[in-house]
């Protein structure tokens, strides 16, 4: 064993202690921490607003005050010096304890709303009831648990995603970037849908009501779009709601499979999503923790898959649910409904083993017809018994399911509370059934790749270690191969971090965006031809 | 079935094995005093410096080597008996061959300086060198001064990695200028101006005379030649370049230079011996080349070549074009072809510089007088396309044509600012021409229709 690895200090040797500065900053953001701590003992704060605003602004004070502080003095340039020295960015004693306290966090806030202080009837308690003058200043309604979440997450978006800019300040896509997912976040996620909530009622929307829509969340991350109450919701408030409804239809099915065509899956993951948002800000310091083994590897791209089957078949039974027989009162009816899904999958499956067959794994060739017999055993069965139970098991015990399962307990408590245990990405790369169906489009029908920059790779590891979706970037640069990855989130660090100039994120033709060396650039002309010849 | 020993597990031997194991099913043994698995030697500052954990700079997980068959054997060899085709190993066992391929690298450089083989006094090569730099200067407490005798790219690196504890630096080089023995003037100058941003102490033009023992046998000082300054610190870096690490082979038939003498066929005057790496010396340099290349990327082809020779098709080592990379601090260095320091510079050789007037960023491209022949170029915070200028070496393109499609050759991340019009309006300006820069094609970077 070498000799650092004896030290029993809870943080590594180097670097040393906090700055003053660091440790005003630590105290101020704890400060504002504790605010909301203090409320949720049911300190009754006397002017809500102003302690709120006290609270939020302190936290961000802290955040920002700390950052300005680690980075602005020094040159510009990648700033890792000790990552793996720190116990909070290398699982060690403050990391377990961060993760601890964001997975209770997460458990409260989905399953026991009641510890924050939401109150059914009558007015807000607690943490929540401190969020409520804010929450009546944009939507005019009492806070909820969501809204609480959902200001402290914009906060955390745009406090450390100041920090995240100063970090790499010499990075001009970094920065564009960063500034793109806290746009996105502050406006669409936190905003917009406030405000749209002031026009429910309103005659624009013909006295109807707009579910909360996040703009930019998209089926199937945002699973619950197409549930009958949404529907309801869309359909009563007139031609906005119904465009909405398009809109949403539209996303998944138009727009997004165009852009990331032309730009990779990451115009979603590391520009625009929510999810993608805190983890590339707040989840930043833990990126490096992701597991890049192959094993690994074949977990994610089991799990992941199945997630995305999951949720085609919950809400496949959800609106299945909600449709009616008869052709003359509406013209989707269950059965063409389940006919139109059956015919929408064989057609992709069948397009892609007719065109791509060779592009994928034995293993995901495998997994791809067995899903797809399953749900096409699924639709057959319900069609030769015609048992009301579509797909074995009630929808609605489908959607709980799902909702539990997927929802609350994969994105939330594990995805973003073990964020200092597993790294930044866990649910984006493992859960997000988003990012599956984006990425198997990436993989297989975009001009998005990662150039390998000849024969100037030196294996150091640096890519592989700073990639938060666990991808070995090192495997194919040292072959001198281009990387070309359904989980790529683009998120740019790779090459970043590259000390040799190696990675490039780019798009270009679809011709040759793939190509294995074996004998590198820099070699024998005739070697090269005669050993690469494909 | 044949027995292949590769004495050495960095890329070069690693390279070979691969190879060797691709092409055929020869039994392959690999052997080691330095590590259980083949680490990324270029990668070891970023484990003091705690971007990695040692075992993140291991390229292939630990099931690879099994899975290859390729058998790791972690022991010194002390002697070659090249008559009986036999490895004596820790002293003790043997090991048998068929074909050996000696891959044993360097060690670095130690040119009788007083003092030199004190406690706290070592250079940066080996695994080895590594842990013994945790217990040299772990903290500014135990190491309160560092000094860093010689300006070369392992100096540096060491110099960034002292630094990122926080540790003081004096940085000793000989040459008036760093590392201009191989950087152009401006592009050194630089550098110089870099490493004092970094609050590194440089001192030019400055040798050291001796090295000044406490009562312990610790380094207590450095004594400088020539002013007779005594400087107190608590570790030198020995960092003057390195030699092939080939003393375990002086008493054997092999023929040895400065490394193990080899022909283009890398092979030793010794029937089934080869030598790759840097430990490998050429009877005749190659081209522009040096005869021995201590280059991570010259390992690695030498290894992809050898392979073929064992594998039945012997084949000459004919490198490409010269091409190389460096990260000094925070500024990354490309260079494609030949671009010479003023100490080498050729008298066909004329040079081309551009620098930005803020930035640490500039360029210097290299082109043939009378013929105007592209012959390479240097680059600092740019990065470039490694297979466009390859593609220009190969074409002979002449310099105009360089400068006006640069905007092709760049490689840069997305957004990044682009130089490309500044560049050409300074060619412009110095050689009295009317270039335009032409926009960047991605029909002529992929070479699609």
């Amino acid at each position: 064993m070498s000799t650092y690895d004896r030290s029993m200090a809870l943080t590594g040797q180097p670097p040393t202690a906090l700055s003053r500065n660091q440790k005003l900053a630590t105290l101020i953001g704890l400060f504002g921490l504790a605010i909301v701590l203090l409320s949720a003992f049911n300190v009754n704060f006397p002017n809500k607003g102003l302690w709120l605003s006290v609270s939020l602004s302190a936290i961000a004070t802290g955040i920002i005050w700390f950052a300005w502080d680690a980075y602005s003095k020094k040159e510009p340039g990648i700033k890792n010096d000790g990552v793996w020295f720190k116990s909070i960015s290398s699982k060690g004693f403050w990391g377990w304890v961060a993760g601890i306290a964001l997975t209770s966090f997460y458990i409260i806030l989905y399953f026991y709303p009641e510890y924050l202080g939401l109150v059914a009837k009558g007015s807000n308690k607690g943490v929540i009831g401190l969020f409520d003058p804010l929450s009546r200043a944009l939507s005019g309604n009492p806070a909820s648990q969501w809204f609480v979440y959902g200001t402290l997450y914009t906060v955390a978006i745009l406090a450390f995603g100041i920090k995240f800019m100063w970090k790499y300040r010499h990075n001009r896509y970094e920065r564009i970037r960063t500034i793109s997912v806290m746009f996105f976040q502050t406006g669409f996620a936190f905003i917009i849908p406030e405000l749209m909530a002031r026009l429910n009622g309103s005659s624009v929307l013909n006295g109807g009501s707009l579910p909360y829509y996040d703009l930019k969340n998209m089926w199937p991350l945002n699973y619950y779009n197409f549930e009958g109450y949404r529907i309801k919701g869309f359909l009563s408030s007139g031609d906005i709601g119904f465009g909405l409804l398009i809109f949403g239809v539209l996303t998944i099915f138009v727009i997004s499979p165009i852009l990331t065509y032309k730009y990779g899956k990451r115009w979603y993951c590391s520009w625009v999503c929510g999810c993608g948002g805190l983890a590339e800000t707040a989840g930043d310091s833990f990126r490096q923790l992701s597991d890049k083994t192959v094993k690994a590897w074949k977990v994610e791209r089991w799990v992941v898959h199945s997630v995305v089957v999951f949720v085609t078949l919950m809400t496949t039974a959800v609106v299945y649910s909600y449709l009616g027989t008869d052709t003359s009162k509406y013209w989707l009816t269950k059965s063409t409904f389940l006919l139109g899904v059956a015919f929408l999958l064989t057609l992709v499956f069948g397009l892609v083993m007719l065109f791509k067959r060779k592009q994928l794994q034995k293993d995901a060739q495998y997994g791809a017809i067995g899903y797809l017999v399953i749900i096409l055993a699924l639709i057959g069965i319900h069609f030769f018994s015609g048992d009301g139970n579509v797909f074995l098991f009630k929808s609605e015990t489908l959607r709980k399911s799902y909702s539990f399962l997927i929802g609350s307990i994969f994105s939330g408590v594990i995805g973003t509370g073990f964020y200092p245990i597993f790294g930044n990405r866990v649910w984006c790369r493992f859960g997000c059934p988003m990012a599956a169906i984006l990425g198997f489009q990436q993989r297989l029908f975009s001009k998005f790749r990662i150039t390998t920059n000849g024969g100037q790779c030196i294996s150091c590891g640096n890519c592989s270690t700073y990639c938060e979706m666990g991808i070995d970037v090192r495997a194919y640069a040292q072959k001198g191969e281009n990387i070309v990855r359904s989980s790529c989130v683009g998120c740019g660090i790779c090459s970043a971090v590259c000390p040799r100039g190696v990675l490039k994120l780019e798009n270009g033709p679809l011709q040759g965006r793939i190509d294995s060396n074996q004998v590198l650039l820099g070699n024998d002309v005739d070697l090269m031809s005669l050993v690469n010849k494909k | 079935m044949e027995n292949i020993v590769i004495i050495g597990n960095g890329i070069a031997g690693v390279s070979a094995a691969r190879h060797i194991r691709k092409l055929s099913d020869k039994r392959i043994i690999i052997v080691s005093a330095e590590t259980d698995y083949f680490f990324s030697r270029t990668a070891l500052m970023y484990v003091y410096m705690g971007h990695m954990k040692f075992d993140h700079i291991q390229p292939y997980e630990n099931w690879f080597w099994e899975k290859n068959r390729i058998e790791l054997v972690r022991a010194y060899v002390n002697k070659v008996d090249t008559n009986n085709k036999q490895l004596l190993l820790d002293g003790s066992r043997a090991l048998n061959y068929d074909k050996l391929i000696i891959a044993t690298g360097s060690k670095p450089n130690k040119f009788g300086w007083p003092g030199q083989d004190l406690h706290g006094v070592q250079g940066l090569y080996s695994k080895q060198d590594l842990d013994l730099l945790e217990v040299n200067a772990p903290n500014k407490d135990v190491c309160k001064r560092a000094v860093i005798v010689g300006g070369g790219l392992i100096g540096i690196e060491l110099a960034e990695m002292l630094r990122s504890r926080a540790i003081p630096v004096t940085f000793l080089v000989r040459e008036s200028s760093f590392w201009n023995g191989v950087l152009p003037e401006g592009e050194s100058q630089l550098i110089n101006e870099h490493i004092k941003e970094h609050h590194i102490d440089l001192r030019l033009s400055t040798n050291l005379k001796e090295i000044v023992a406490d009562e312990n046998g610790k380094v207590k000082s450095i004594i400088i030649e020539e002013t007779g300054e005594e400087l107190a610190c608590d570790m030198v870096g020995l960092t003057a370049g390195v030699t092939p690490n080939i003393d375990f082979l002086k008493d054997s038939e092999i023929e040895l230079g400065r490394g193990v003498k080899v022909n283009r066929f890398l092979e030793t005057n010794v029937k089934d011996i080869y030598a790759i790496g840097d430990c490998a010396e050429q009877h005749e340099a190659i081209g522009n080349r040096r005869p021995i290349e201590a280059v991570w990327y010259t390992g690695r082809m030498m290894g992809e070549t050898v392979a073929q020779t064992i594998c039945g098709n012997k084949l000459e080592y004919k490198p490409g074009h010269w091409f190389n990379s460096a990260k000094f601090l925070d500024v990354e260095y490309q260079t494609y072809g030949w671009v010479f320091g003023e100490r080498g510079q050729k008298e066909y050789e004329e040079q081309f510089h551009w620098r930005h007037a803020t930035e640490k960023i500039c360029i210097t491209v290299s082109f043939h007088k009378e013929s105007n022949a592209f012959l390479g170029i240097n680059t600092f915070g740019i990065r470039m396309r490694h297979e466009i200028f390859d593609r220009w070496l190969t074409e002979e393109r002449d310099v105009d044509y360089v400068i006006s499609h640069l905007a092709d050759a760049n490689f840069d991340p997305e957004f990044y600012k682009n130089y490309e019009k500044e560049i050409t309006h300074k060619f412009n300006t110095d050689f009295n021409k009317s270039l335009s820069t032409k926009k960047k094609s991605l029909k002529r970077i992929f070479q699609f229709n």
